[in-house]
């Protein structure tokens, strides 16, 4: 095979092989390597679980923070009608950092979507090789003198074991990137538990703190630019919307 | 010869795509090394298309082992620059 190759795919192939290497001989008992490769389909199906499971929790989370940002655009809108222009911006910073928060967790589910496609995708596989194997076992067992089979299921089981660890490595990828993911969400409901995305009308002495952190962390030009838009709205007579109705005007539920 | 795209499937190459596939694979291998990284995903994106383009996709049932084994589609140039440059995990 000299030649075949060059070094990324060379490299990448390396890898592989030391992912066979470590797993028993494949072809050593036929049955007990069948049962390992049943084994690691079992575990692919708990890999596609844990990527389903990362992704629902990030989905609930965009729930949360979609309702805060209506919610939050409400408020805005109440407090500049009453004149506390103050309130309004700082509900309008709270709504800019859920904003930024949902587009993040946007890309998230995107991802995990792929990684659980193509995870799905591997099992599908994986299930097809080892049915073939336990086929094409019995047949060669069937055929076959003692020492002919036994390289030929070797073979068969190098096919079988090379899926098995590109699955292992997907698996990996993604349990990389749903830790990844792990990361933000935590930051998201640290946000949430700090009061963040609470009613902005309940806020009482001590929220200073939290104040000073969004102010930085959310994008003050465009707080700017939509209390503007705001005001000029209130301003050129557009009806104020109603106290608490919890509904924003339509298209600023979420700005992905 | 047969190519796998990590995480993707295995394809049959006549053995002058393989020749063709290896100068594209080279090409990616100098932008690692010049530390080009804007330009990693066009040239290892190039790789995969033309095996997609000119391998013949084998059955879910296939058996076969690969002799060539690409890194998966969503590889980004910090994971290849890692893994192919310096000490690397094969010496040349």
């Amino acid at each position: 095979m000299a030649g075949l190759g060059g070094r990324m795919s060379t490299v990448v192939k390396a890898k592989v092989s030391k992912l066979l290497d470590r797993a028993e001989d494949p072809a050593e008992t036929l049955d007990y390597s069948y049962q390992k490769q049943v084994e690691q389909l079992q575990n692919v199906k708990k890999g596609i679980a844990d990527v389903v499971t990362a992704k629902k929790r990030l989905q609930m989370q965009e729930n949360s923070l979609q309702q805060s940002v209506v919610k939050l655009d409400t408020q805005a809108r109440q407090a500049l009608a009453a004149g506390k222009e103050d309130l309004a911006r700082t509900a309008l910073e709270r709504k800019n950092v859920a904003q930024t928060e949902l587009q993040g967790l946007d890309t998230q589910v995107a991802e995990l979507e792929d990684q659980q496609q193509k995870l799905t995708d591997s099992e599908q596989k994986l299930r097809a090789k080892i049915e073939a194997f336990r086929t094409k076992k019995e047949v060669i067992k069937a055929q076959y003198s003692a020492a002919e089979a036994q390289v030929r299921i070797s073979e068969a089981a190098t096919g079988v074991g090379e899926q098995m660890a590109d699955v292992g490595l997907a698996m990996q990828r993604a349990v990389d990137k749903t830790e990844n993911m792990r990361a933000r969400a935590d930051a998201v409901q640290e946000l949430e538990a700090a009061g963040t995305f609470d009613d902005i009308t309940q806020l009482g002495p001590g929220e200073d703190d939290i104040d000073r952190q969004l102010k930085e962390l959310s994008s003050q030009p465009a707080v700017d630019d939509e209390l503007a838009k705001m005001k000029s709205e209130l301003g050129s007579g557009a009806p104020a919307p109603q106290i608490a109705s919890g509904e924003a005007p339509a298209g600023e539920g979420k700005q992905a | 010869m047969i190519v796998r795209i990590s995480g993707e499937g295995q394809y049959r190459l006549s053995d002058a795509d393989g020749e063709r596939l290896n100068a594209l694979e080279g090409a990616v291998v100098t932008v690692i090394n010049e530390g080009r990284g804007e330009d990693f995903p066009a040239a290892f994106g190039a790789v995969l298309d033309f095996v997609r383009e000119h391998g013949e996709e084998l059955a879910d049932d296939a058996l076969d082992a690969s002799q060539v084994i690409l890194p998966p589609a969503d590889a980004t140039y910090d994971e290849a620059r890692h893994e192919f440059t310096g000490e690397g995990l094969i010496p040349d």
